[in-house]
Protein backbone atom coordinates (compact mmCIF):
# COMPACT_ATOMS: atom_id res chain seq x y z
CA UNK A 1 0.00 0.00 0.00
CA UNK A 2 2.51 2.24 0.89
CA UNK A 3 4.51 1.28 -2.02
CA UNK A 4 1.62 2.11 -4.32
CA UNK A 5 1.31 5.52 -2.83
CA UNK A 6 5.09 6.14 -3.17
CA UNK A 7 4.48 5.26 -6.77
CA UNK A 8 1.65 7.36 -7.45
CA UNK A 9 3.93 10.34 -6.11
CA UNK A 10 6.60 9.11 -8.27
CA UNK A 11 4.49 9.64 -11.13
CA UNK A 12 3.24 13.30 -9.85
CA UNK A 13 6.85 14.10 -9.89
CA UNK A 14 6.90 13.54 -13.76
CA UNK A 15 4.68 16.65 -14.01
CA UNK A 16 8.12 18.51 -13.95
CA UNK A 17 10.68 16.35 -14.98
CA UNK A 18 12.42 17.19 -18.75
CA UNK A 19 9.93 16.69 -21.70
CA UNK A 20 11.24 13.90 -23.98
CA UNK A 21 9.09 15.26 -27.04
CA UNK A 22 10.75 17.45 -29.49
CA UNK A 23 8.02 20.11 -30.00
CA UNK A 24 8.94 19.52 -33.81
CA UNK A 25 8.31 22.61 -36.32
CA UNK A 26 10.06 25.26 -33.58
CA UNK A 27 12.44 22.30 -32.09
CA UNK A 28 14.35 20.15 -34.42
CA UNK A 29 16.17 17.06 -34.16
CA UNK A 30 19.93 16.62 -35.14
CA UNK A 31 19.95 15.18 -38.69
CA UNK A 32 22.99 12.92 -39.53
CA UNK A 33 24.60 13.53 -42.07
CA UNK A 34 24.18 9.78 -43.51
CA UNK A 35 20.87 9.77 -42.92
CA UNK A 36 18.36 8.27 -45.42
CA UNK A 37 16.22 11.24 -46.84
CA UNK A 38 15.24 12.18 -50.22
CA UNK A 39 16.98 10.49 -53.26
CA UNK A 40 19.13 12.82 -55.26
CA UNK A 41 21.01 12.61 -58.97
CA UNK A 42 24.18 13.68 -58.50
CA UNK A 43 26.53 15.21 -61.67
CA UNK A 44 30.32 15.04 -61.85
CA UNK A 45 32.94 17.80 -61.13
CA UNK A 46 32.80 18.46 -64.54
CA UNK A 47 28.64 19.34 -64.47
CA UNK A 48 27.68 16.40 -66.46
CA UNK A 49 25.27 13.93 -65.25
CA UNK A 50 26.75 10.70 -63.64
CA UNK A 51 23.84 8.17 -63.82
CA UNK A 52 24.43 6.09 -66.69
CA UNK A 53 21.15 4.24 -66.97
CA UNK A 54 22.09 0.80 -65.91
CA UNK A 55 19.32 0.05 -64.35
CA UNK A 56 20.65 -1.13 -61.10
CA UNK A 57 19.10 1.23 -58.80
CA UNK A 58 15.55 -0.09 -60.53
CA UNK A 59 16.22 -3.85 -60.35
CA UNK A 60 17.49 -3.56 -56.53
CA UNK A 61 14.91 -1.49 -55.50
CA UNK A 62 12.72 -3.75 -53.14
CA UNK A 63 9.55 -1.61 -53.81
CA UNK A 64 10.13 -1.11 -57.26
CA UNK A 65 9.70 2.93 -56.80
CA UNK A 66 12.51 3.38 -59.15
CA UNK A 67 11.82 3.80 -62.97
CA UNK A 68 13.97 4.65 -65.83
CA UNK A 69 14.53 4.66 -69.82
CA UNK A 70 18.29 4.74 -71.14
CA UNK A 71 19.50 6.42 -74.23
CA UNK A 72 22.97 7.49 -75.73
CA UNK A 73 24.23 10.29 -76.84
CA UNK A 74 26.50 10.85 -80.09
CA UNK A 75 29.47 10.20 -78.12
CA UNK A 76 28.11 6.31 -77.44
CA UNK A 77 27.44 7.69 -73.43
CA UNK A 78 24.12 6.36 -71.51
CA UNK A 79 22.17 8.78 -69.97
CA UNK A 80 19.16 8.70 -68.58
CA UNK A 81 16.25 9.78 -70.91
CA UNK A 82 13.83 10.47 -68.19
CA UNK A 83 14.30 8.90 -64.78
CA UNK A 84 11.05 8.72 -62.22
CA UNK A 85 11.09 7.68 -58.57
CA UNK A 86 7.53 7.19 -56.78
CA UNK A 87 8.45 8.62 -53.28
CA UNK A 88 4.83 7.26 -52.11
CA UNK A 89 6.66 4.36 -52.30
CA UNK A 90 9.97 4.21 -51.84
CA UNK A 91 10.88 2.89 -48.28
CA UNK A 92 14.36 4.98 -47.88
CA UNK A 93 16.34 1.95 -47.53
CA UNK A 94 19.32 2.94 -49.38
CA UNK A 95 19.81 -0.16 -51.90
CA UNK A 96 19.97 1.97 -54.65
CA UNK A 97 22.76 4.48 -53.51
CA UNK A 98 24.49 0.90 -52.64
CA UNK A 99 23.83 -0.39 -56.31
CA UNK A 100 25.13 2.61 -58.01
CA UNK A 101 28.11 2.26 -60.14
CA UNK A 102 28.79 5.85 -60.64
CA UNK A 103 27.44 6.66 -57.53
CA UNK A 104 25.02 9.30 -59.57
CA UNK A 105 21.83 8.40 -57.05
CA UNK A 106 22.15 9.37 -53.35
CA UNK A 107 20.48 10.00 -50.06
CA UNK A 108 20.18 13.06 -48.79
CA UNK A 109 19.77 13.89 -45.14
CA UNK A 110 16.24 15.85 -46.12
CA UNK A 111 12.84 14.64 -44.83
CA UNK A 112 10.49 17.10 -44.86
CA UNK A 113 8.69 16.15 -48.45
CA UNK A 114 5.06 15.50 -47.18
CA UNK A 115 2.19 16.47 -50.06
CA UNK A 116 -0.88 16.69 -49.97
CA UNK A 117 -1.51 15.32 -52.82
CA UNK A 118 -0.41 11.53 -53.86
CA UNK A 119 0.44 12.59 -57.23
CA UNK A 120 2.76 15.04 -56.11
CA UNK A 121 5.26 12.98 -54.45
CA UNK A 122 6.01 10.97 -57.97
CA UNK A 123 9.67 13.16 -58.35
CA UNK A 124 10.61 13.31 -62.14
CA UNK A 125 14.16 13.61 -63.38
CA UNK A 126 14.38 17.44 -63.27
CA UNK A 127 13.33 17.58 -59.85
CA UNK A 128 15.99 14.72 -58.83
CA UNK A 129 18.71 15.77 -60.45
CA UNK A 130 20.79 18.68 -58.54
CA UNK A 131 23.74 20.62 -59.60
CA UNK A 132 26.46 19.78 -57.48
CA UNK A 133 28.48 16.44 -57.04
CA UNK A 134 26.52 15.41 -53.72
CA UNK A 135 28.55 13.28 -51.04
CA UNK A 136 31.81 12.49 -53.34
CA UNK A 137 33.14 15.91 -54.57
CA UNK A 138 35.79 14.91 -56.81
CA UNK A 139 34.60 11.68 -58.32
CA UNK A 140 34.16 11.25 -61.75
CA UNK A 141 33.34 7.82 -63.13
CA UNK A 142 34.43 8.22 -66.60
CA UNK A 143 37.91 9.26 -65.17
CA UNK A 144 38.59 5.83 -63.86
CA UNK A 145 36.03 3.29 -65.82
CA UNK A 146 37.40 0.80 -68.25
CA UNK A 147 34.92 1.51 -70.35
CA UNK A 148 35.42 2.91 -74.10
CA UNK A 149 33.28 5.95 -75.88
CA UNK A 150 33.17 7.96 -77.99
CA UNK A 151 36.76 10.36 -77.87
CA UNK A 152 38.17 8.10 -75.06
CA UNK A 153 39.51 4.92 -75.34
CA UNK A 154 39.96 2.05 -73.53
CA UNK A 155 43.18 2.79 -70.81
CA UNK A 156 43.42 6.51 -71.80
CA UNK A 157 41.33 7.11 -68.05
CA UNK A 158 42.98 8.41 -64.94
CA UNK A 159 43.94 5.42 -62.63
CA UNK A 160 43.15 3.35 -65.72
CA UNK A 161 45.63 0.65 -66.66
CA UNK A 162 46.41 0.04 -70.79
CA UNK A 163 44.28 -3.29 -72.11
CA UNK A 164 45.93 -6.46 -72.64
CA UNK A 165 46.97 -7.78 -76.10
CA UNK A 166 44.91 -10.75 -76.00
CA UNK A 167 47.02 -12.00 -78.74
CA UNK A 168 49.95 -12.01 -76.78
CA UNK A 169 51.20 -14.57 -74.50
CA UNK A 170 53.78 -12.87 -72.66
CA UNK A 171 53.22 -11.71 -69.01
CA UNK B 1 -36.93 31.93 -6.29
CA UNK B 2 -37.69 33.89 -9.54
CA UNK B 3 -38.19 30.91 -11.80
CA UNK B 4 -36.07 32.53 -14.73
CA UNK B 5 -33.21 32.66 -11.63
CA UNK B 6 -33.71 28.88 -11.69
CA UNK B 7 -34.24 28.69 -15.67
CA UNK B 8 -30.82 30.49 -15.46
CA UNK B 9 -29.13 28.05 -12.60
CA UNK B 10 -30.30 25.24 -14.99
CA UNK B 11 -28.69 26.57 -18.53
CA UNK B 12 -25.59 27.59 -16.43
CA UNK B 13 -24.99 24.09 -14.84
CA UNK B 14 -26.04 21.96 -17.95
CA UNK B 15 -23.88 24.00 -20.45
CA UNK B 16 -20.83 24.28 -17.50
CA UNK B 17 -21.18 20.40 -17.54
CA UNK B 18 -21.21 20.02 -20.81
CA UNK B 19 -18.07 22.44 -21.66
CA UNK B 20 -16.09 21.08 -18.72
CA UNK B 21 -16.87 17.27 -19.90
CA UNK B 22 -15.41 18.53 -23.54
CA UNK B 23 -12.42 20.26 -21.73
CA UNK B 24 -11.75 17.11 -19.56
CA UNK B 25 -11.24 15.36 -23.10
CA UNK B 26 -8.43 17.91 -23.88
CA UNK B 27 -7.55 18.45 -19.90
CA UNK B 28 -7.05 14.37 -19.73
CA UNK B 29 -4.61 13.85 -22.61
CA UNK B 30 -3.06 17.53 -21.35
CA UNK B 31 -2.67 15.54 -18.04
CA UNK B 32 -1.49 12.16 -18.90
CA UNK B 33 1.03 13.58 -21.52
CA UNK B 34 2.69 15.62 -18.87
CA UNK B 35 2.70 12.99 -16.39
CA UNK B 36 4.32 11.25 -18.84
CA UNK B 37 7.04 13.58 -20.08
CA UNK B 38 5.30 14.10 -23.23
CA UNK B 39 3.58 17.92 -23.89
CA UNK B 40 0.34 16.06 -24.87
CA UNK B 41 -2.18 17.69 -27.64
CA UNK B 42 -1.17 22.18 -27.80
CA UNK B 43 -1.46 22.95 -31.20
CA UNK B 44 -4.90 23.58 -31.71
CA UNK B 45 -5.66 27.17 -30.02
CA UNK B 46 -3.55 28.26 -27.29
CA UNK B 47 -2.23 25.30 -25.48
CA UNK B 48 -4.50 23.43 -27.42
CA UNK B 49 -7.65 24.54 -25.67
CA UNK B 50 -9.34 24.06 -28.71
CA UNK B 51 -9.11 20.54 -29.37
CA UNK B 52 -12.65 19.27 -28.36
CA UNK B 53 -13.64 21.54 -30.56
CA UNK B 54 -11.65 19.96 -33.72
CA UNK B 55 -12.51 16.28 -32.30
CA UNK B 56 -15.65 16.71 -31.90
CA UNK B 57 -16.08 18.19 -35.61
CA UNK B 58 -14.47 14.99 -36.47
CA UNK B 59 -17.35 12.99 -34.27
CA UNK B 60 -19.82 14.62 -35.93
CA UNK B 61 -18.46 14.32 -39.50
CA UNK B 62 -18.15 10.31 -39.11
CA UNK B 63 -20.35 8.07 -40.76
CA UNK B 64 -22.90 7.32 -38.24
CA UNK B 65 -22.88 3.69 -38.86
CA UNK B 66 -24.73 1.07 -37.08
CA UNK B 67 -23.12 -2.88 -37.60
CA UNK B 68 -25.21 -5.33 -39.25
CA UNK B 69 -26.27 -7.84 -36.24
CA UNK B 70 -26.93 -5.14 -34.02
CA UNK B 71 -29.87 -4.34 -32.19
CA UNK B 72 -30.45 -0.88 -34.39
CA UNK B 73 -33.09 0.94 -31.52
CA UNK B 74 -31.04 -0.32 -27.96
CA UNK B 75 -27.73 0.43 -30.17
CA UNK B 76 -28.99 4.13 -30.10
CA UNK B 77 -30.46 4.63 -27.42
CA UNK B 78 -27.59 2.80 -25.11
CA UNK B 79 -25.15 6.17 -25.56
CA UNK B 80 -27.88 8.66 -25.06
CA UNK B 81 -29.14 6.51 -21.39
CA UNK B 82 -25.06 7.14 -19.65
CA UNK B 83 -25.21 10.57 -20.95
CA UNK B 84 -28.51 11.70 -19.94
CA UNK B 85 -28.14 9.79 -16.30
CA UNK B 86 -25.19 11.13 -15.52
CA UNK B 87 -26.21 14.36 -16.77
CA UNK B 88 -29.09 14.28 -14.34
CA UNK B 89 -26.70 13.49 -11.35
CA UNK B 90 -25.56 17.14 -11.96
CA UNK B 91 -28.98 18.59 -10.88
CA UNK B 92 -28.07 17.84 -7.17
CA UNK B 93 -24.53 19.22 -6.65
CA UNK B 94 -24.67 22.48 -4.68
CA UNK B 95 -22.10 24.36 -5.84
CA UNK B 96 -22.61 27.38 -3.32
CA UNK B 97 -25.64 28.52 -1.64
CA UNK B 98 -28.54 28.45 -3.47
CA UNK B 99 -26.76 27.51 -6.39
CA UNK B 100 -28.15 24.11 -7.19
CA UNK B 101 -30.69 22.92 -9.50
CA UNK B 102 -32.74 20.70 -7.51
CA UNK B 103 -32.06 21.11 -3.78
CA UNK B 104 -33.79 17.86 -2.81
CA UNK B 105 -34.01 16.34 0.26
CA UNK B 106 -32.95 13.04 -1.04
CA UNK B 107 -30.09 14.14 -2.88
CA UNK B 108 -27.91 11.75 -2.41
CA UNK B 109 -29.72 9.08 -3.42
CA UNK B 110 -31.14 10.55 -6.33
CA UNK B 111 -27.50 10.17 -7.29
CA UNK B 112 -26.77 7.00 -5.96
CA UNK B 113 -30.62 5.94 -8.15
CA UNK B 114 -29.17 7.49 -11.44
CA UNK B 115 -25.61 6.05 -11.00
CA UNK B 116 -27.33 2.69 -11.18
CA UNK B 117 -29.45 3.53 -13.87
CA UNK B 118 -25.87 3.90 -15.73
CA UNK B 119 -25.40 0.87 -15.98
CA UNK B 120 -28.10 0.01 -18.29
CA UNK B 121 -26.32 2.08 -20.84
CA UNK B 122 -23.34 0.19 -21.10
CA UNK B 123 -25.23 -3.76 -20.83
CA UNK B 124 -27.06 -2.79 -23.16
CA UNK B 125 -24.27 -1.30 -25.38
CA UNK B 126 -22.65 -4.54 -25.20
CA UNK B 127 -25.57 -6.70 -25.76
CA UNK B 128 -27.02 -4.86 -28.40
CA UNK B 129 -23.60 -4.41 -30.47
CA UNK B 130 -23.85 -8.40 -31.76
CA UNK B 131 -19.86 -8.34 -30.72
CA UNK B 132 -18.73 -11.10 -27.99
CA UNK B 133 -15.91 -8.54 -27.05
CA UNK B 134 -18.70 -5.75 -26.56
CA UNK B 135 -20.80 -8.57 -24.49
CA UNK B 136 -17.98 -9.38 -22.60
CA UNK B 137 -17.25 -5.55 -21.61
CA UNK B 138 -21.26 -5.26 -20.86
CA UNK B 139 -21.08 -8.50 -18.91
CA UNK B 140 -18.06 -6.86 -16.66
CA UNK B 141 -19.71 -3.15 -16.17
CA UNK B 142 -22.74 -5.11 -15.21
CA UNK B 143 -20.95 -6.99 -12.74
CA UNK B 144 -18.63 -4.29 -11.95
CA UNK B 145 -20.91 -1.41 -11.34
CA UNK B 146 -23.71 -3.36 -9.25
CA UNK B 147 -21.07 -4.87 -6.78
CA UNK B 148 -19.17 -1.30 -6.38
CA UNK B 149 -23.15 0.67 -5.65
CA UNK B 150 -23.73 -1.67 -2.71
CA UNK B 151 -21.04 -0.04 -0.77
CA UNK B 152 -20.54 3.53 -2.46
CA UNK B 153 -23.89 3.51 -1.05
CA UNK B 154 -22.94 2.34 2.31
CA UNK B 155 -19.61 4.05 2.71
CA UNK B 156 -21.73 7.87 2.25
CA UNK B 157 -24.43 6.68 5.30
CA UNK B 158 -21.89 7.88 7.96
CA UNK B 159 -21.41 11.05 6.27
CA UNK B 160 -25.33 10.77 6.33
CA UNK B 161 -25.71 10.06 9.95
CA UNK B 162 -23.29 12.70 10.97
CA UNK B 163 -24.84 15.08 8.67
CA UNK B 164 -28.44 13.74 9.97
CA UNK B 165 -29.74 14.79 5.85
CA UNK B 166 -29.35 13.13 2.57
CA UNK B 167 -29.78 16.92 1.48
CA UNK B 168 -26.05 18.06 -0.17
CA UNK B 169 -26.58 21.63 0.62
CA UNK B 170 -27.24 20.54 4.20
CA UNK B 171 -24.65 18.11 4.43
CA UNK B 172 -21.76 21.31 3.32
CA UNK B 173 -23.25 23.25 5.90
CA UNK B 174 -22.82 20.12 8.70
CA UNK B 175 -19.08 20.46 7.73
CA UNK B 176 -18.46 24.51 9.07
CA UNK B 177 -16.21 23.41 11.97
CA UNK B 178 -14.63 20.13 10.83
CA UNK B 179 -14.86 18.42 7.04
CA UNK B 180 -16.30 14.99 6.92
CA UNK B 181 -12.54 13.73 5.55
CA UNK B 182 -11.16 13.59 9.06
CA UNK B 183 -13.79 11.27 11.44
CA UNK B 184 -14.96 9.88 8.18
CA UNK B 185 -11.74 8.99 6.16
CA UNK B 186 -12.56 5.29 6.26
CA UNK B 187 -15.76 6.16 4.07
CA UNK B 188 -13.86 8.71 2.07
CA UNK B 189 -11.38 6.15 1.25
CA UNK B 190 -14.34 3.84 -0.32
CA UNK B 191 -16.05 6.25 -1.79
CA UNK B 192 -13.57 7.21 -3.82
CA UNK B 193 -12.70 3.59 -4.67
CA UNK B 194 -16.26 2.83 -5.35
CA UNK B 195 -16.20 6.26 -7.57
CA UNK B 196 -13.29 5.03 -9.77
CA UNK B 197 -15.30 1.45 -10.03
CA UNK B 198 -18.57 3.33 -11.20
CA UNK B 199 -16.91 5.76 -13.95
CA UNK B 200 -15.10 2.56 -15.32
CA UNK B 201 -11.09 4.59 -14.50
CA UNK B 202 -8.03 2.91 -14.23
CA UNK B 203 -7.16 0.91 -12.06
CA UNK B 204 -11.20 -0.78 -12.75
CA UNK B 205 -11.28 -0.25 -16.14
CA UNK B 206 -11.56 -3.54 -16.88
CA UNK B 207 -15.48 -2.95 -19.13
CA UNK B 208 -13.57 -1.06 -21.19
CA UNK B 209 -9.85 -3.10 -20.97
CA UNK B 210 -8.58 -2.17 -24.23
CA UNK B 211 -5.51 -5.05 -23.87
CA UNK B 212 -8.38 -8.31 -22.99
CA UNK B 213 -11.70 -6.81 -24.68
CA UNK B 214 -10.67 -3.98 -27.81
CA UNK B 215 -12.86 -1.50 -26.08
CA UNK B 216 -15.25 -3.45 -23.88
CA UNK B 217 -18.76 -2.26 -24.77
CA UNK B 218 -18.36 0.45 -27.02
CA UNK B 219 -16.31 -1.61 -29.05
CA UNK B 220 -18.98 -1.01 -32.07
CA UNK B 221 -19.73 2.39 -31.52
CA UNK B 222 -18.24 4.98 -33.83
CA UNK B 223 -18.56 8.75 -34.46
CA UNK B 224 -20.77 10.96 -31.78
CA UNK B 225 -22.73 7.75 -30.17
CA UNK B 226 -18.40 6.72 -29.34
CA UNK B 227 -18.39 10.48 -28.08
CA UNK B 228 -21.65 10.18 -26.21
CA UNK B 229 -19.76 6.84 -23.88
CA UNK B 230 -17.25 9.40 -23.47
CA UNK B 231 -18.65 12.56 -22.20
CA UNK B 232 -20.34 10.12 -20.29
CA UNK B 233 -17.65 8.97 -18.99
CA UNK B 234 -16.12 12.61 -18.19
CA UNK B 235 -19.02 13.84 -16.68
CA UNK B 236 -19.07 10.53 -14.61
CA UNK B 237 -15.40 11.85 -13.14
CA UNK B 238 -16.84 15.41 -12.78
CA UNK B 239 -19.61 14.09 -10.40
CA UNK B 240 -17.87 12.12 -8.30
CA UNK B 241 -15.09 14.57 -7.96
CA UNK B 242 -17.46 17.34 -7.23
CA UNK B 243 -19.42 14.22 -4.34
CA UNK B 244 -16.17 13.93 -2.88
CA UNK B 245 -15.68 17.75 -2.30
CA UNK B 246 -19.44 17.85 -1.20
CA UNK B 247 -19.45 15.07 0.80
CA UNK B 248 -15.87 15.31 2.44
CA UNK B 249 -13.97 18.27 2.08
CA UNK B 250 -16.41 20.79 2.95
CA UNK B 251 -18.00 21.58 -0.53
CA UNK B 252 -17.98 25.69 -1.32
CA UNK B 253 -16.43 26.39 2.61
CA UNK B 254 -13.26 28.16 1.94
CA UNK B 255 -11.95 31.26 3.04
CA UNK B 256 -11.00 34.39 1.08
CA UNK B 257 -12.17 33.07 -2.67
CA UNK B 258 -16.32 32.97 -3.49
CA UNK B 259 -17.74 29.92 -2.46
CA UNK B 260 -18.07 29.03 -6.24
CA UNK B 261 -14.57 29.27 -7.15
CA UNK B 262 -14.25 27.06 -3.64
CA UNK B 263 -16.07 24.33 -4.80
CA UNK B 264 -14.69 24.03 -8.50
CA UNK B 265 -11.27 24.34 -7.36
CA UNK B 266 -11.39 21.72 -4.73
CA UNK B 267 -13.40 19.31 -7.80
CA UNK B 268 -10.49 20.29 -10.24
CA UNK B 269 -8.20 19.26 -7.63
CA UNK B 270 -9.81 15.68 -7.67
CA UNK B 271 -10.25 15.18 -10.91
CA UNK B 272 -6.47 15.69 -11.15
CA UNK B 273 -6.21 13.06 -8.66
CA UNK B 274 -8.39 11.17 -10.86
CA UNK B 275 -5.75 11.50 -14.00
CA UNK B 276 -2.67 10.97 -11.50
CA UNK B 277 -4.30 7.95 -10.81
CA UNK B 278 -4.33 6.89 -14.54
CA UNK B 279 -1.08 7.06 -15.26
CA UNK B 280 -0.30 5.58 -12.63
CA UNK B 281 -1.64 2.68 -11.74
CA UNK B 282 -2.18 -0.77 -13.64
CA UNK B 283 -5.49 -2.49 -14.59
CA UNK B 284 -6.74 -4.82 -11.73
CA UNK B 285 -7.31 -8.50 -12.57
CA UNK B 286 -10.83 -9.22 -12.53
CA UNK B 287 -11.13 -11.89 -9.50
CA UNK B 288 -9.24 -8.99 -7.59
CA UNK B 289 -11.75 -6.48 -8.45
CA UNK B 290 -14.69 -8.57 -7.24
CA UNK B 291 -12.74 -10.26 -3.97
CA UNK B 292 -11.72 -6.75 -2.93
CA UNK B 293 -15.05 -5.39 -3.54
CA UNK B 294 -16.95 -7.80 -1.41
CA UNK B 295 -14.45 -9.42 0.60
CA UNK B 296 -12.43 -6.04 1.77
CA UNK B 297 -14.53 -3.00 0.88
CA UNK B 298 -18.24 -4.05 1.90
CA UNK B 299 -16.98 -5.29 5.55
CA UNK B 300 -15.00 -1.93 5.86
CA UNK B 301 -17.95 0.17 4.66
CA UNK B 302 -20.65 -2.31 7.15
CA UNK B 303 -18.05 -1.31 9.50
CA UNK B 304 -17.50 2.27 8.93
CA UNK B 305 -20.93 2.57 9.38
CA UNK B 306 -21.73 0.64 12.39
CA UNK B 307 -18.61 2.50 14.32
CA UNK B 308 -20.28 5.81 12.99
CA UNK B 309 -23.24 5.14 13.95
CA UNK B 310 -22.20 3.71 17.47
CA UNK B 311 -20.15 6.69 18.32
CA UNK B 312 -23.20 9.15 17.71
CA UNK B 313 -25.71 7.35 19.55
CA UNK B 314 -23.22 6.95 22.57
CA UNK B 315 -22.52 11.02 21.99
CA UNK B 316 -26.66 11.75 21.93
CA UNK B 317 -28.89 13.75 19.34
CA UNK B 318 -27.01 16.60 18.14
CA UNK B 319 -27.49 19.99 18.87
CA UNK B 320 -30.29 21.71 16.92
Amino acid sequence: MIRLLLGIWQVFLHLFAPRATVSYPEQRVYVPPRLRGRIILSRDPSGAERCVACYLCSAVCPVDCIALQSAEDETGRRYPEWFRINFSRCIFCGLCEEACPTLAIQLTPDYEMSEYRRENLVYEKEDLLIDGPGKYPDYDFWRVAGVEIGGKEKGEAENEAPPVDLRDLRP
Amino acid sequence: MAVWVHLAIIVVVLAGAMVAAAGLTWGERRGLALLQDRWGPNRVGPLGVLQPVADGIKLILKEDWVPPGADRLVFVLAPCVILTTTLLSFSILAFAPGLVVADLNVGLLFFLAMSSLGVYSLALAGWSSGNKYALLGGLRAAAQMLSYEVFMGLSVLGVVLMAGSFNLTKIVEAQQHLWFCVPQCLGMVIFFLAGLAETRRIPFDLPEAESELIAGYHSEYSGMKFGLFFIGEYLGVMVISALMVTLFFGGWQGPLLPPVVWFLLKTVAFVGLFILLRAALPRVRYDQLMAAGWKIMLPLALLNLVVTGGVLLAAGPPAP
